[in-house]
């Protein structure tokens, strides 16, 4: 009988033993996460509340007050439309891709997605300005321009931001859609489902998770986005990044720097606002999971 | 509920240019298990699918209770059908998924429950309701299936290879458990299987399938004794090919004249087609044979017996074993019986040195 029991002793000394050490691994993320998110953080934190040398919340209250408070209020609805309008585009096209008997489109389709997922900046707004700008080509083309037609506006803002918030729904909900099991769906039919009650009760309910990260994921993208707003739309659509710039580069008033500071931290509450909302959402969702 | 007659009539189904399915007839009696069996590809699938309204037969019809279903759509039929694995909706406990006929159906959720109750007490599982698919071992969920395929009373029931993803002995265990419940509620039941072993310990009947075609349907005891064709010979069970000649309507085997059984093949070189347990050996230091490797299998021993320029299996009891271990010389002996030949396969040393269909070598 004794050597099950060193045995046991053994391989439970050899799990301590890892478990104690385990968290060696995680320091260089530590690190790294401390140095890029803590230390401009305490930057935020730090000059947020500090005006001409002494402790002040006048930048809160500056950065939640006219200009920036359209600019905040214009990127918040920018981002849900993009999030929502691009998680369900690209939810159907996933869809569509995934069930389509053509593997060569859905490589296709796949790796656009990959690239156009990650367009942006200035290039992405170039290439739009050359086809759909006052000049572009086809505004040209189609006389779009005697029509009315502006690219440099709100709507033409979320129109070049789905062209690349679609791409990501469909490389983030592709492998979910993959994951519906064909099983699933004629186990349904065969209990008496029709394809609705089949995405009602299966379909949709196991996608919730993936759909609400997605939509997470679309928000913080056109949240942040900045350099392609900046290239096409300069200051014509209040946006809170453009704000950021203008504060920091002093374009409009001078010491404003710490103004910009305060609007990061705006924009951090929000985010975490968002989370407050998601995680709870994802977790109801995922419950099925644990 | 009581069981529906099912008819296959003429089924041809093709899959780009391959026909799965080649003008399949088959009927299936009211309260009956059948199971169908073959090898991988031969249409058993296709088959149980059309009955389910998976798929649509390119050609012939399916008929229940005379009733011509087969464009009925799949959620518009009265059949439930548990798949081979992973089919629990995952998002579901196991109360909802065994209530989910119901509440497509619109039945109110305490009564839906109720009866969600009373088939998971029916399989074993009374406790488990509240409980998630991936929670559940293998065994407990194809348990799960099952009763959510019983959960709509269907008047016929589709095994669609419930068994394979699961250990031996839970198969087993569940294997019987399904016939207990297929004759407790008398329902019709087709079972496709290509493990043989299953098919012939619970069927009723037994259908070999080769190539979309029926090979031949009989009660198990009749296929392992009298198999209609070399085919089912072979596939049913472990079968020994051994060079004959035939003479009149008898055939000349190691040194034994045995009559023949079924068709004879035109010519008199033939392959003739022996159990295993029909092969008896004696230990005799004079003789041929030689045993070159034996499986103990607990009440029987499986020897291989090399015997010239061919090689024999025989099932002997397994107290035997002992005595005849590799390197004992033996004299070979056939059981006085009928026996099924075929043509020969050409080079007959040759193919008789791997008497066993694949998927039994040991």
């Amino acid at each position: 009988m004794s050597a099950p029991s060193a045995v046991r002793t053994a391989s439970a000394s050899g799990g301590r033993r890892t478990k104690s050490k385990s968290w060696l691994a995680t320091v260089p993320l530590l690190a790294f996460v401390a140095l890029i998110f803590g230390v401009p953080l305490v930057i935020i934190l730090g000059g947020t509340f500090k005006r001409d040398g002494a402790f002040s919340a006048a930048n809160i209250t500056e950065s939640v007050q006219g200009a920036y408070l359209t600019a905040m209020i214009g990127s918040v609805k920018l981002s849900a439309l993009v999030a929502v309008v691009g998680a369900l585009l690209g939810t159907f096209l996933a869809q569509a891709v995934v069930t389509s008997r053509f593997r060569l489109l859905r490589e296709a389709v796949l790796t656009a997605s990959g690239v156009l997922s990650n367009f942006g900046g200035i290039p992405l707004a170039f290439a739009w300005i050359a086809t759909l700008g006052n000049s572009g080509v086809i505004t040209k083309a189609l006389g779009l321009d005697s029509a009315g037609w502006s690219l440099y506006n709100f709507w033409g803002l979320a129109l070049v931001y789905l062209y690349f918030s679609i791409p990501l729904m469909v490389v983030v909900v592709v492998p979910a859609l993959d994951g519906l099991r064909q099983q699933w769906r004629e186990a349904a039919q065969n209990n008496g489902a029709n394809t609705w009650q089949y995405w009602r009760h299966v379909g949709i309910p196991v996608l919730t998770p993936t759909l609400l990260g997605g939509v997470v994921l679309l928000f913080g993208g056109a949240f942040a986005a900045y350099a392609t707003a900046a290239a096409m739309v300069g200051g014509t659509v209040p946006l809170v990044t453009l704000q950021i710039a203008n504060a920091l580069s002093g374009n409009v008033l001078i010491g404003h720097e710490n103004v910009a500071l305060a609007l990061s931290l705006d924009m951090i509450i929000i985010a975490g606002l968002v989370m407050a909302v998601y995680l709870p959402l994802q977790r109801r969702s995922a419950r099925w999971l644990r | 509920m009581n069981g529906a007659k099912v008819e296959l009539r003429g089924l041809r189904r093709n899959f780009s240019g391959t026909a799965a399915l080649d003008g399949l007839d088959l009927t299936i009696e009211s309260g009956e298990l059948i199971a169908l069996l073959g090898p991988s590809g031969c249409g058993k699938t296709t088959a149980l699918r059309c009955v389910a309204g998976f798929e649509q037969p390119d050609e012939g019809t399916v008929l229940v209770d005379g009733k011509d279903i087969t464009r009925v759509p799949a959620n518009k039929r009265d059949a439930g059908m548990v798949f081979q694995s992973y089919s629990l909706f995952p998002n579901l406990n196991i109360r909802d998924n065994v209530a989910f006929g119901l509440r497509v159906r619109k039945v109110p959720a305490a009564k839906r429950h109720a009866r969600a109750q009373e088939l998971l007490e029916l399989i074993g599982l009374p406790h488990i309701g509240g409980r998630f698919p991936h929670q559940l071992s293998g065994g407990q969920q194809q348990r799960v299936a099952l009763a959510r395929a019983l959960a709509l009373e269907p008047r016929v029931l589709l095994l669609d290879e419930p068994l394979s993803a699961l250990d031996a002995k839970v198969r087993v265990s569940l294997r019987e458990e399904i016939r207990r419940l297929q004759l407790s509620l008398g329902i019709t039941t087709i079972f496709v299987t290509h493990d043989q072993e299953e098919a012939l310990s619970m069927a009723d009947r037994v259908a070999v399938l080769r190539a979309g075609r029926l090979e031949q349907v009989a009660d198990p005891a009749t296929l392992y004794d009298r198999p209609a064709t070399p085919f089912v010979a072979e596939f049913v069970g472990t079968m020994n090919r051994v060079p004959g000649r035939i003479d009149g309507n008898q055939v000349a085997v190691l040194g034994q004249t045995l009559p023949v059984d079924g068709d004879l093949p035109g010519t008199p070189d033939v392959d003739v087609l022996i159990r295993p347990e029909a092969v008896r050996l004696t230990p005799d230091a004079e003789a041929e044979g030689m045993v070159l490797v034996s499986s103990f299998r607990g009440s029987t021993a499986q020897l291989r017996v090399q015997l010239g320029d061919i090689e024999v299996l025989a099932d002997v009891p397994g107290h035997d074993s002992v005595r005849l271990a590799p390197g004992t010389r033996v004299r070979i002996e056939l059981v006085e019986r009928p026996v099924l030949v075929s043509a020969s396969s050409g080079a007959t040393a040759a193919s008789a040195k791997t008497p066993v269909p694949e998927h039994d070598v040991v």
